[in-house]
């Protein structure tokens, strides 16, 4: 889906600064509520690892505890291998930058990002260069002078970068920093960050709850879900082959098909859907009721039926780009989505056509659970 | 807006009817605020002209016009005195509700909203009882026979009982209890405002938490203590019930000695010209104050 070279580009010298964040038996608690459960991750130096959840998976709670905010019930947050937990906030030098971005209103653009130098007892001598030069990195230096009230969202969201990064911070956290911008800016933003983020070789930990700004802009994805991490890895990974149901219909769009495993044997399952349709795929699969996750571009539609087809109805399309989004009726009723090249013959509402399996199409399988869960 | 509001060419009784409502809602809104205004012209300003007038009878039966008081009050050191014992009672409590009611402030902007509802409710009770009652109250808990004598004397802490009544202390004590609501409550509607992730920026940054106290919470919440000091310092230099029944007939503030001029004496030219010197005196200070407020809210910080 995307290309992501897995090695830093050349001429990175400077991720060799980059500081490792290992996170061991991570567990907090609110009362009866379980927030984190036990949570095992380790974010390598350089990489920009995104926790990615439903609001109440933990994610926050993570980067609150990480921060020093939070403390923890049990488990350890380590970096560079140094166990953090007896460190008040101040004296982590972990950089944050906050949804709403936290600004200090009372205080101009430079005043704000030389907070932290000063907090630190820098001289002023050496402030000032230093202001001037990462105000140049984010491109505000004329706007040095003004109150954060009188800046559009996307330059109060650079000053927030500039003031976490002033304090030279051995992790970067990024709590949902793109929310509140609108989504032409959301691109620009990430794109800077992710540069900036390059080109300092920094750590950074960005929680989200959408899965396209993670898959955008991390490296690696950890998907949460009640307070535990259910996948870890790269954005292709997660999307490919997603680890269990929640992760393939949280990352993406995903049709479930219910069918059976009839057989598995010599690398290769043999499934029926629910209409009697039998399908072949590699794999392995333990025989029984199960769920197939297909992505809408593992689906293509055809005009004649044939082995491994299924009939279906075609519902809307609603074009996206160069490719649409259709939406097809099972016999059952179920609605399936896939996309559809636009080019060719233009098929219409309510049609007869037969759905099956894009050549090399690997969907992921799933046991049935006994109960549907979110 | 004026522009699109006036289309090129409408009809002329289209602006009638756009401009009509307009300029009725304003008589309106003058209307309703004139008997206020009214009762504020008739009941506030012209008697404040007539005191002015009144201070500038050269003698006490106001036959003849003259600076006679003026000079009395303004050549009698004690007279100074008397302004500036009145001042500084009002400043000494505005320095004890300050000392007390912050750090209350700081523990209402961190609780949970139960807390905070009873933390508020805590603040505010105090004025549903009369300042003459609470007044009272304090007589008996800093009276010879009173609360903290007895406990003084019982825990042996002291051989006889201590002096409360009738002196500075004993009054200030009083005072800040009494005038506490005047400073909570603005204090508390602004701290409760301050978004609590400024502090975590700050801890973020590497500030401790005294930094962060000095440079973010306090600057933010300026304004509130400003106007909570302001009310405080004006109800307590002004607290004629408190100042008289607890400090009694040897201290001496501006109120009591307007009150026997007045009442007492019947000089009602040296009465009026006492009433402008407190009413000038204390609005200097204020104006001091909230200069400072505003000062603080806006360059506090560096």
């Amino acid at each position: 889906m995307l290309f992501r070279p897995s090695s830093p580009a050349p001429g990175q010298a400077a991720s060799l600064r980059g500081h490792t964040l290992d996170v061991l038996g991570l567990g907090v608690r609110y009362g009866g509520f379980t927030a984190l459960d036990a949570v095992d991750l380790s974010v390598r130096a350089g990489e920009v690892l995104a926790l990615l959840g439903p609001s109440g998976c933990g994610k926050t709670t993570l980067l609150r505890t990480v921060a020093g905010f939070v403390r923890q019930d049990a488990g350890q947050v380590l970096i560079d291998g140094g166990a953090i937990d007896d460190l008040p906030p101040n004296r982590r030098r972990v950089g944050i930058v906050f949804q709403n971005y936290a600004l200090f209103p009372h205080m101009s653009v430079a005043e704000n990002v030389a907070y932290g130098l000063r907090a630190r007892g820098e001289a002023r001598a050496r402030i000032a260069p230093r202001v001037a030069e990462l105000l140049e990195m984010v491109q505000l230096g004329p706007l040095r002078d003004r109150r954060p009230g009188q800046l559009s969202g996307g330059q109060q969201q650079r000053v927030a970068l500039a003031r976490a990064l002033a304090i030279e911070p051995s992790i970067l956290l990024l709590d949902e920093p793109f929310a509140a911008l609108d989504r032409s800016l959301r691109l620009d933003m990430q794109i800077e960050i992710k540069r900036l983020q390059r080109q300092l070789g920094l750590t950074a930990i960005l929680v989200t709850h959408d899965q396209d700004e993670a898959m955008s802009v991390a490296d690696r994805i950890a998907v949460m879900r009640r307070g535990r991490i259910e996948q870890l890895g790269t954005p292709v990974e997660v999307y490919d082959q997603p680890a269990s149901l929640f992760v393939a219909g949280f990352i993406g769009t995903t049709n479930r098909l219910p069918c059976t495993v009839e057989r598995s044997e010599g690398g290769r399952v043999a499934l029926r859907l629910a209409d009697g349709t039998a399908l072949d795929l590699p794999g392995e699969a333990p025989p029984g009721p199960a769920l197939l996750t297909v992505r809408p571009e593992q689906l293509v539609l055809h005009d004649a039926g044939g082995p491994g087809r299924f009939p279906v109805a075609l519902g809307l399309a609603l074009p996206l780009g160069g490719q649409a989004i259709r939406e097809a009726l099972l016999a059952d009723g179920t609605a399936l989505r896939l996309t559809e090249p636009r080019l060719g013959a233009i098929r219409e509402l309510g049609e007869r056509a037969f759905c099956g399996l894009a050549p090399g199409a690997r969907p992921a399988l799933f046991p049935r659970p006994d109960s549907e869960e979110d | 807006m004026s522009g699109a509001a006036a289309p090129a060419a409408p009809a002329p009784g289209t602006i009638t009817g756009a401009a009509a409502p307009l300029r009725s809602r304003r008589l309106t809104t003058w209307g309703l605020a004139a008997p206020l205004g009214l009762a504020y012209a008739g009941f506030f300003v012209a008697p404040l002209l007539m005191l002015f007038a009144v201070s500038f009878y050269a003698d006490e039966r106001m036959t003849r016009w003259g600076l006679d008081q003026w000079q009395r009050f303004l050549l009698d050191s004690f007279h100074w005195k008397v302004v500036a014992d009145t001042l500084l009672l009002g400043l000494k409590s505005v320095a004890a509700t300050t000392l007390l009611g912050f750090p209350l402030a700081l523990l209402y902007r961190g609780a949970s909203p139960r807390w905070q509802r009873a933390l508020l409710f805590v603040a505010v009770m105090p004025l549903l009882t009369s300042v003459v009652v609470r007044t009272f109250a304090w007589i008996v808990i800093l009276g010879r026979e009173g609360v903290v004598n007895q406990l003084v004397l019982g825990l042996g802490l002291a051989a006889e009982p201590l002096r409360l009544l009738q002196t500075e202390l004993g009054l200030v004590i009083a005072l800040t209890q009494i005038e506490m609501p005047l400073l909570l409550l603005p204090l508390l509607s602004v701290m409760a405002r301050i978004d609590p992730r400024l502090l975590d920026a700050s801890a973020s940054l590497g500030a401790s938490p005294w930094r962060t106290l000095f440079r973010v919470t306090l600057p933010l919440a300026a304004p509130g203590l400003a106007a909570g000091c302001l009310l405080v310092f004006a109800s307590s230099t002004t607290a004629f019930i408190s100042q008289s029944v607890i400090g009694g007939g040897r201290l001496v503030y501006l109120p009591a000695m307007i009150w026997q001029q007045a009442m007492v004496v019947a000089n009602w030219p040296f009465a009026a010209t006492a009433a402008i010197a407190l009413l000038v005196s204390v609005s200097a200070v204020i104006a001091v104050i909230a200069y400072a407020g505003r000062v603080a809210a806006g360059h506090a910080h560096g």
